[in-house]
């Protein structure tokens, strides 16, 4: 397994309280397969993926338990100058927010090419062909004019797809990419996914895609997690997910897709709101707003069960919620 | 939602729009040698009560176009006409009252949040430049029934945005937008970062505010379900200009664009089944350069139906003579010399046949 996260628990210390934003987050994934990961919004994807990288903000965050294997190895307890090393080189990490992951005062060019000075020692003018190497395979239109542009000079899906420029540039085994694609239309998002894909084939990397487009996931991924309140709540290859999901808040989800051929009167969607983290319910964080809730539910941390071999649900009715698909 | 009617006067109407960012050299004396055309002759009206959607390849200048309508670009050329008076010639106290009822909701959640700020704050800014809508002592109450109704605690309004994820972060912005009780919302790319269930209350919460207080909104968006859900009507646009506008069956039901064509077919289903038997139309071809775009038509460059004629002749906003004489839905404007009909969104039989 290229990298296997376990148990994973991350809080943040605030001055309002303790945030318990990652709460126990297992899942893996193997070289040249592809994790999709999804889930509510706050429900701890990026906090999990910037505790893989290495880059969580501590304080206010800490890891408060849990493994982060990466080949073999338990990067929780590398030296910070290790991780560095395991950083951008082995696993590199494309941000939901461009802007601001970019430098505002240097070049697009300067940006590219550093990576290829500071870790691969190549000379400045070498660095800089390497760039315009890397904008043109993403796709930018005329790079080597505008290799000298700074990144408030291009669109926000330009600014994108010089971030996965600049993690694909020292091909690494793990890529992880934290909605690659939410400002992209869906042309260029098929090219990058494309992109993605072949390059993954090529270098047989490890990716793991944190996005909230169900159209994306079905076509690219092997496998989907899906997370709720710093929660696995299901793990399943990509087909059965959207044949029938065994969680209701997979379910809800997959329920609230709008469709490209209908036009409906008013979008499903789940109701209530997500929960504070510094006060998540008791029992199963989703039962507030869960059609199934039982006393149960409201009691007892339902564990994750296995549906089947390569299959887990986190819900005590994960029978029900298969069956109900079919009423 | 209501349909527009052809005959009331649109509340807004853009004719002739045009954003030109100069392109410089050198580092101490800057000698323009050109310009990135982001904008270059966009017209279109919005009724009163519409929803207009927007989509279209990124950098084709969308946000460009947005930030023209809520005045935080002036434009290089053009009209944008809100209640028929031209708002790019407008200063002082008249530009003030027409900003308060243009609103913008950005894109970007993370840079459009002032981090200093706590929520409370950023959502009840605008109060300040318009005290006229809130009184000081209502603000906070107003500003938590907006958490509210965009679906956040209200409890989280002394909280900083860095506490926030990206879906709420949004939220923050879309409260900030509706503060003011604007009559036109300018909503760029509004609930991309969002999760689909947060995104489909949004969604519901968008349409259910306009029809309370007869809104309007120009709504931007790469995802195409959405827009459609939404929208009224649709404007296609590449590369700075609309290739195809119409109403949203028009559009996706019956498009005639090439470019549009290509757009839907490029739409990811939700159904990991469809991954092999999908009929993608693949552009070939780099997105041109704004800063020098295609002779005639701009879409030639990687359209499969180009000829000489795209070359030399610049295609207009019109219904293609070929469907002049129809009623039928082919009949609604398309720049393209070569319009035809092609279906490419899937009609999902299966799930329709229950009548
Ligand atoms: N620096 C921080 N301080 C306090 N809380 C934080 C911090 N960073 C993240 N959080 C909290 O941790 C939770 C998880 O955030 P995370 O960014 O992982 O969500 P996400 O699942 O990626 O959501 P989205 O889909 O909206 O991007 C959120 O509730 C957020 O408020
Ligand atoms: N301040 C600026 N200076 C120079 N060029 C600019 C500036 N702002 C935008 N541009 C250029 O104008 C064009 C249109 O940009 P815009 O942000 O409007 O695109 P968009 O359609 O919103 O794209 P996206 O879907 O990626 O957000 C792009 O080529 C961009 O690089
Ligand atoms: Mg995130
Ligand atoms: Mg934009």
């Amino acid at each position: 397994m290229l990298l296997e996260v376990r148990d994973l628990h991350v809080e943040f210390r605030t001055r309002d309280g303790v945030a318990k934003a990652v709460n126990g987050v297992t899942y893996s994934v193997d070289a040249g397969e592809t994790l999709a990961v999804l889930g509510e919004s706050g429900s701890g994807k990026s906090v999990t993926a910037q505790a893989v990288m290495g880059i969580l903000d501590t304080p206010p965050g800490k890891i408060t338990g849990g493994e982060i294997l990466f080949q073999g190895k338990d990067l929780l307890t590398f030296k910070e100058e290790e991780r560095r090393k395991v950083r951008g080189a082995q696993m590199a990490m494309i941000f939901q927010d461009a802007l601001s992951s970019l430098n505002p005062v240097l070049s697009v060019g300067d940006q590219l090419g550093e990576m290829f000075t500071v870790h691969r020692g190549l000379s400045r003018k070498d660095a800089r062909t390497k760039a315009v190497e890397l904008m043109d395979r993403v796709r930018i239109p005329a790079a080597s004019q505008r290799v000298r542009d700074y990144p408030h000079q291009f669109s926000g899906g330009m600014r994108q797809r010089i971030m996965i420029a600049m993690a694909l540039a020292l091909e690494p085994a793990l890529i992880i990419a934290d909605e690659p694609t939410t400002a992209l239309d869906v042309t260029v998002q098929a090219q990058v996914m494309d992109l993605l894909a072949e390059l993954q084939r090529e270098l047989n990397m490890g990716l793991i895609l944190i996005t909230h487009d169900l159209g994306v996931v079905a076509d690219v991924a092997d496998k989907i997690a899906v997370m709720y309140a710093g929660r696995i709540v299901e793990s399943a290859p990509v087909h059965d997910i959207y044949k029938a999901p065994a969680h209701p808040y997979t379910k809800g989800l997959l329920e609230s897709i709008p469709r490209l051929d209908q036009k409906g009167r008013e979008l499903y969607a789940i109701k209530g709101l997500p929960p504070n983290l510094m006060n998540i319910p008791p029992g199963c964080a989703f039962n507030p707003r869960c059609p199934m809730a039982q006393d149960i539910c409201r009691t007892d941390v339902p564990p994750l069960a296995e549906v089947d071999e390569d299959r887990r649900s986190a819900c005590y009715f994960w029978r029900e919620t298969l069956d109900a698909r079919n009423d | 939602m209501p349909a527009m009617t052809k005959t009331a006067e649109p509340i807004l109407e853009v004719t002739g729009l045009v954003k030109h960012y100069p392109l410089t050299q050198g580092i101490l004396f800057k000698k323009q040698v050109g310009a990135v055309r982001a904008v270059d002759g966009v017209d279109f009206a919005l009724g009163a009560g519409e929803t207009l959607g927007i989509v279209g390849e990124s950098g084709c200048g969308k946000s460009t176009v947005a930030k023209m309508l809520v005045n935080l670009e002036k434009p290089t050329a053009g009209t944008i006409k809100y209640k028929g008076e031209d708002i790019t010639k407008m200063s002082g106290r008249a530009l003030k009252a027409v900003r308060r009822n243009i609103q913008m909701v950005f894109q970007d959640p993370y840079t459009s949040l002032n981090p200093r700020m706590t929520v409370g704050d950023i959502i009840g800014e605008p109060y300040e430049i318009h005290p006229e809508v809130a009184p000081k002592g209502d603000r906070r109450q107003k500003v938590q029934d907006l958490l509210d109704v965009v679906g956040l605690n209200p409890e989280y309004i002394n909280r900083y945005p860095h506490q926030f994820s990206g879906g709420q972060r949004q939220r923050i912005g879309i409260a900030r937008g509706l503060a003011l009780r604007p009559e036109i919302i300018v909503a760029d790319e509004p609930v991309s970062a969002l999760d689909v269930s947060v995104q489909a209350q949004v969604i519901n919460l968008l349409d259910r505010l306009q029809s309370e207080f007869d809104l309007s909104y120009v709504f931007i968006a790469h995802d195409l379900s959405i827009v459609r859900h939404i929208s009224d009507r649709v404007g296609v646009m590449y590369l700075g200009r609309i290739v195809e506008i119409g109403r949203d069956a028009e559009i996706y039901d019956h498009p005639t664009h090439p470019y549009t064509q290509a757009l839907l077919s490029a739409v990811p289903v939700p159904d990991p089944e469809a991954r092999e038997h999908r009929e993608r139309i693949i552009l070939t071809g780099d997105v041109p350069s704004p800063a020098n775009p295609p002779s005639g038509c701009r879409f030639r460059t990687r359209c499969w139906k180009a000829q000489e004629r795209c070359e030399l002749e610049v295609p207009l906003l019109a219904v293609p003579a070929e469907f002049r004489l129809t009623t039928d839905p082919t009949a609604h404007d398309s720049a393209c010399h070569f319009a035809e009909e092609k279906h490419v969104v899937p009609t999902d039989d299966l799930d329709d046949g229950v009548k």
